[in-house]
C-alpha cells in the first residue's frame, strides 16, 4: 500500500488520538446501560473511600448477644475459608478487644463501656501504606480512590507486605483454600460470582471494590444495615457533604496507631 | 568406533525412549475437538467479539481484561474496543475510529457494528453463556494439552454431567 | 579449572556424597512443600517469616564477611592476606548461593519469581536486595576465578580484575545494609525499627564470616598440603575480636534504649526473647545460650594468650558462630513478629520438613564451597604456595 505524506500524517494523527482519546472517551461517554454510580467509583474519579465505624451502635448490639453479621457477610461474599486454627486462618474483618485493637493507648482506668469489649478490625486502606512501599512486584498498590488493592495474579507470596503492615491486616494462603476442612466450610465456595485465591498469595479486605464498581456498598456495611444496626458507614472523604464527613465533624473519632503516619482511613467513633 | 558396543545400543535405547509417545499412539487418531454451545450461547449469536477473533485471541483478550479490571479498575468492556491487533492496517477502519472517538457512541456508530457493554468477568460473563465448560472449553484445551491455571482461583460453574 | 573437582581423595568424595544425601532429602521435602504450600512449615498468619528468612539473613552476613580479608589486602596493603583472599571469596559465593536458595524456598509462588524482574519496583527494598545479592555473586565469581587462574598460570591478574575487587568492597557492605533495611524501614515492628540495625548486622557479619573462614582454613590446613599461615589466622582472629566486641556492644545499646526509656513497644520483643512474655518463652533458653557462647567467645578472643594460640582461637570462633547464629538466625527475625500488631503472643517452631529443607540448603552451600575450595587448593598446591 503506497502511503503518501498526507495519508501518513492522517494515520499518525489518528493513532495519537486513539491512544489519548479512546480510553477516556469510553470511560466518560459511557452509554445509558451503565448505572450512573459506576462512573463515580472509577479509580480516576476523585474519590477517597473511607469507613467510619460507630462503636456505640456496634457495642449496643454486641450487648444483646454476640453479633458477627459483617464478618459472616464478608466471608460469604469472598469465599473465605475457615481452617479452624490460628496458624492458617484467613481473616479480612474480625473482632478483638479494645486493648488489643488500640495497644498504643493503654489505660488502666478505662470506660467500662469499652473495657474488654469487641472492636472491629480490618485493613485500614492507609493513605501512606507501608505494605505498598515494600512490595517488590507492585502486586499491592494504592488506587487513586484510596483503596489498597491486591493483584493475586502477580503476587509471588514473599510476605513482605505482611511484615510491613503495622496493623496485622493481611492473611496468607499457606495452603490451597479448597483443602480447608469440609465440616467447617460445607458450602464452599459460598459465592459463585467471586473467585477464590490459590495457595501462595496474600489477601485482605479490598473495601469490596468489585461491589463499588457496580454501585453497591461493601458487604459488611450492607449486612450491618440489613440488621438495622447501621454501625458501619462508608463514603467519600473528599466530599464534604458525605455521611462520613458529617459523622467525623460531629463526633470524636480515633484511628489505630495514627502516630505511625500511615494515615489509616478506618475511623472508630467512640 | 571406540566403545561402539556401548554407544550404538545406548543411542537406539535413547531414541526409542524419545519416540515412545509416538510409538504408543501409533495407528490411533485422537478425536477432533467438538465444542458444544449452550442454548444461551446459540441465542446470543456472537460472543463479545467475532467468533474467528475469539477462537484465536480469547486468551489475549482475557489477559487484557485481567489487567484492566484488576489493575486499572476498568470493569466494563465495549465491543467496539481494542481489536486493533487483528485488523490489518485498514484506512477505512481508522476513519471509523476517528469518527467514533470524536463523538458519542450512538451518533457515530460505524455502520453494522453496534456497541454492546459487557462486565469483564470470566466467571460471571464468559461462563454465564458457556456454562458447559467440560463440553466447550475443555474440548479444545484437552486436545491441545493445555491446562490454563485460571481455574485454581476462578470458580467453574457446576455442571450436570 | 573445573576438572580439578573430579579428582580427589576418599575423604573428599565421602564429604560430597554425604552432602548430596542431605541435599536429596531436602529436595524431597521441598517437592512436598511445592505441592502442598508453605502450610507444612511452622509459619503462621502472625509469624509470617520463619526459619528460611532467618537463615537467609544470617548467611548474607557470612557472605559479607568475606570482605574482611579483601579489604585489608587492597586498602591496607596487608599482602599477607593474599594467601587466603580466594578462600574468602569462594566462601562468599557459597553463602550467597545459600541466601538465594533460602529466598526461593520461602516464596509462596516460586513459579512467579521472575515477576520481581519483569515488574521492577525501585521503591521496594526487596528489589534492591535481589540486585545487590546477584551482583555480589557475580563479582566474587569473576574476581575469584580470574585471580586463581592468573595464579595458576604464574602471571599477575589483569587490571580490570583489580577494579572489580575494589568495587566488591563497598558492595559487600551494601548487601548487608540492604538486608538490614528490609527490617529497619518497617514501621510496625519495634524490635527492628532501630537506626543501628544495619550497624548490628554488619558487626555480627564481620564476626561470623571471618570466624567461619578461619575454621575452614584450619580444615584446609589439616586435610591438604596448603597452609593458610599462622600470621594470617592471627590477624583474622584480631578482626573477629573487634567485630564481636562491637556486636555485643550494639546489643547492649539496644537493651539500654529499650529499658531506660521504658516504652512498652520497644521492650516487648526483648522481654519475650530474654524472659518470656505472657507465659510464652520458647526462645528464652536459646537466647541465654547465645549470651553464654558470646561471652565465651569474647573472653577467648580478647585475652591475648587464648587469641594467639590457634586451638583456643578456633574454639572462640565456634563460640562466635553459635552465638551469632542464635542471635540473628533464630532470635531476631522471629521475635520481630512477637508480639503481633494486635499485641498477642503467638509462638513459632519449625516443622520437620522445614528443618530438613534448611539443612539441605546449608549442605548445598557447603557442597559448592567444597568444590570451589578443591579447585583453589589444588591450584595452590600445584603452584607451590
Amino acid at each position: 500500500m503506497a502511503v503518501d505524506r498526507r495519508k501518513f500524517l492522517k494515520l499518525v494523527g489518528c493513532s495519537a488520538l486513539f491512544g489519548l482519546g479512546a480510553k477516556t472517551a469510553i470511560d466518560i461517554f459511557a452509554p445509558g446501560e451503565l448505572e450512573a454510580s459506576m462512573k463515580e467509583s472509577l479509580p480516576n474519579g476523585k474519590k477517597k473511600w473511607a469507613m467510619v465505624i460507630d462503636m456505640d451502635k456496634c457495642l449496643q448490639k454486641q450487648a444483646e448477644g454476640k453479633c458477627t453479621a459483617c464478618i459472616t457477610a464478608c466471608n460469604h461474599e469472598h469465599n473465605i475459608p475457615d481452617f479452624g486454627n490460628i496458624k492458617e486462618e484467613i481473616k479480612w474483618i474480625w473482632q478483638d478487644t479494645y486493648e488489643h485493637v488500640f495497644p498504643t493507648q493503654p489505660n488502666r482506668f478505662l470506660d467500662e463501656d469499652i473495657e474488654g469489649k469487641p472492636f472491629l478490625v480490618l485493613c485500614n486502606h492507609c493513605e501512606n501504606p507501608p505494605c505498598c512501599r515494600v512490595c517488590p512486584t507492585k502486586s499491592t498498590w494504592q488506587r487513586e480512590d484510596g483503596i489498597v488493592m491486591i493483584d493475586p495474579h502477580r503476587c509471588i507470596g514473599c510476605r513482605f507486605c505482611m511484615a510491613a503492615c503495622p496493623f496485622g491486616s493481611r492473611s496468607f494462603n499457606w495452603g490451597d483454600p479448597r483443602k480447608a476442612p469440609k465440616e467447617l466450610n460445607p458450602d464452599y465456595p459460598t459465592n459463585m460470582d467471586y473467585p477464590r485465591r490459590n495457595k501462595g498469595v496474600v489477601e485482605k479486605c479490598t473495601f469490596c471494590e468489585e461491589r463499588l464498581a457496580q454501585g453497591k456498598l461493601p458487604a459488611c456495611v450492607e449486612a450491618c444495615a440489613e440488621i438495622k444496626v447501621h454501625a458501619l458507614h462508608f463514603g467519600d472523604l473528599n466530599d464534604p457533604d458525605s455521611e462520613i464527613r458529617q459523622l467525623l465533624r460531629e463526633r470524636y473519632a480515633i484511628r489505630r496507631k495514627a502516630e505511625l503516619g500511615t494515615e489509616p482511613k478506618v475511623y472508630y467513633l467512640i | 568406533m571406540y566403545d561402539g558396543g556401548k554407544i550404538i545400543p545406548g543411542l537406539i535405547i535413547g531414541l526409542c525412549l524419545f519416540l515412545s509417545p509416538f510409538l504408543y499412539n501409533a495407528g490411533k487418531a485422537a478425536k477432533a475437538p467438538e465444542p458444544e454451545l449452550t442454548a444461551k450461547a446459540k441465542k446470543a449469536k456472537q460472543c463479545v467479539a467475532p467468533t474467528p477473533y475469539m477462537k484465536a485471541w480469547h486468551m489475549q483478550l482475557l489477559d487484557t481484561w485481567r489487567h484492566e479490571v484488576v489493575r486499572d479498575g476498568n470493569r466494563y468492556y465495549n465491543t467496539n474496543e481494542n481489536l486493533w491487533w487483528d485488523y490489518k492496517f485498514d484506512y477505512k477502519l481508522l476513519e471509523d475510529w476517528r469518527r467514533f472517538v470524536s463523538g458519542t457512541m450512538e451518533e457515530n456508530q460505524p455502520p453494522g457494528r453496534a456497541g454492546k457493554i459487557y462486565y469483564k468477568s470470566l466467571q460471571t460473563t464468559c461462563l454465564d453463556c458457556h456454562a458447559n465448560k467440560s463440553k466447550f472449553c475443555d474440548q479444545c484445551h484437552n486436545y491441545m494439552g493445555v491446562t490454563p491455571y485460571c481455574w485454581d482461583c476462578h470458580i467453574e460453574p457446576k455442571e450436570n454431567k | 579449572m573445573l576438572e580439578r573437582t573430579l579428582k580427589g581423595s576418599k575423604a573428599y568424595w565421602r564429604v560430597l556424597i554425604g552432602l548430596l544425601v542431605i541435599m536429596g532429602a531436602g529436595l524431597l521435602c521441598y517437592l512436598y512443600q511445592f505441592h502442598e504450600g508453605l502450610k507444612i512449615t511452622g509459619m503462621s498468619r502472625d509469624i509470617s517469616w520463619g526459619l528460611y528468612i532467618a537463615q537467609f539473613t544470617y548467611l548474607v552476613g557470612i557472605a559479607a564477611g568475606g570482605v574482611m580479608v579483601v579489604l585489608p589486602y587492597y586498602i591496607h596493603d596487608y599482602k599477607a592476606f593474599g594467601r587466603i583472599t580466594i578462600l574468602g571469596e569462594f566462601l562468599a559465593i557459597g553463602a550467597v548461593i545459600m541466601c538465594l536458595l533460602f529466598i526461593f524456598v520461602d516464596i509462596g509462588n516460586p513459579v512467579r519469581i521472575l515477576n520481581v524482574i519483569m515488574y521492577p519496583t525501585p521503591r521496594s527494598i526487596l528489589f534492591w536486595d535481589m540486585i545487590v545479592l546477584n551482583g555480589y555473586l557475580f563479582l566474587n565469581i569473576f574476581v575469584g576465578w580470574n585471580v586463581l587462574a592468573a595464579e595458576r598460570k604464574g602471571v599477575p591478574y589483569r587490571k580490570w580484575v583489580k577494579v572489580l575487587a575494589y568495587i566488591s568492597i563497598p558492595w559487600a557492605f551494601s548487601i548487608h545494609t540492604v538486608t538490614a533495611f528490609l527490617y529497619a524501614g518497617i514501621p510496625g515492628r519495634h524490635l527492628w525499627l532501630t537506626a543501628i540495625m544495619a550497624a548490628r548486622f554488619l558487626a555480627s557479619a564481620f564476626a561470623a564470616g571471618p570466624a567461619l573462614l578461619l575454621l575452614l582454613c584450619l580444615i584446609v590446613r589439616k586435610f591438604t598440603k596448603f597452609d593458610p599461615g599462622n600470621e594470617q589466622l592471627r590477624t583474622l582472629g584480631g578482626i573477629i575480636a573487634y567485630a564481636m566486641i562491637l556486636n555485643c556492644f550494639f546489643l547492649l545499646l539496644e537493651i539500654f534504649t529499650a529499658f531506660y526509656s521504658g516504652i512498652p513497644e520497644h521492650q516487648h520483643s526483648l522481654v519475650y526473647l530474654f524472659s518470656g512474655l505472657e507465659g510464652h518463652g520458647k526462645l528464652v533458653p536459646w537466647m541465654w545460650t547465645s549470651v553464654l557462647f558470646s561471652g565465651i567467645a569474647l573472653i577467648l578472643l580478647i585475652v591475648p594468650a587464648t587469641r594467639r594460640k590457634i586451638d583456643t582461637l578456633a574454639v572462640g570462633c565456634v563460640a562466635v558462630i553459635i552465638g551469632t547464629w542464635i542471635d540473628k538466625g533464630v532470635g531476631l527475625v522471629i521475635a520481630g513478629f512477637i508480639p503481633n500488631p494486635l499485641d498477642h503472643v503467638v509462638e513459632y517452631s519449625p516443622t520437620f520438613p522445614e528443618i530438613v529443607i534448611c539443612l539441605a540448603i546449608w549442605a548445598t552451600g557447603f557442597f559448592v564451597i567444597t568444590l570451589l575450595y578443591k579447585i583453589a587448593i589444588s591450584v595452590k598446591e600445584e603452584v607451590g604456595a
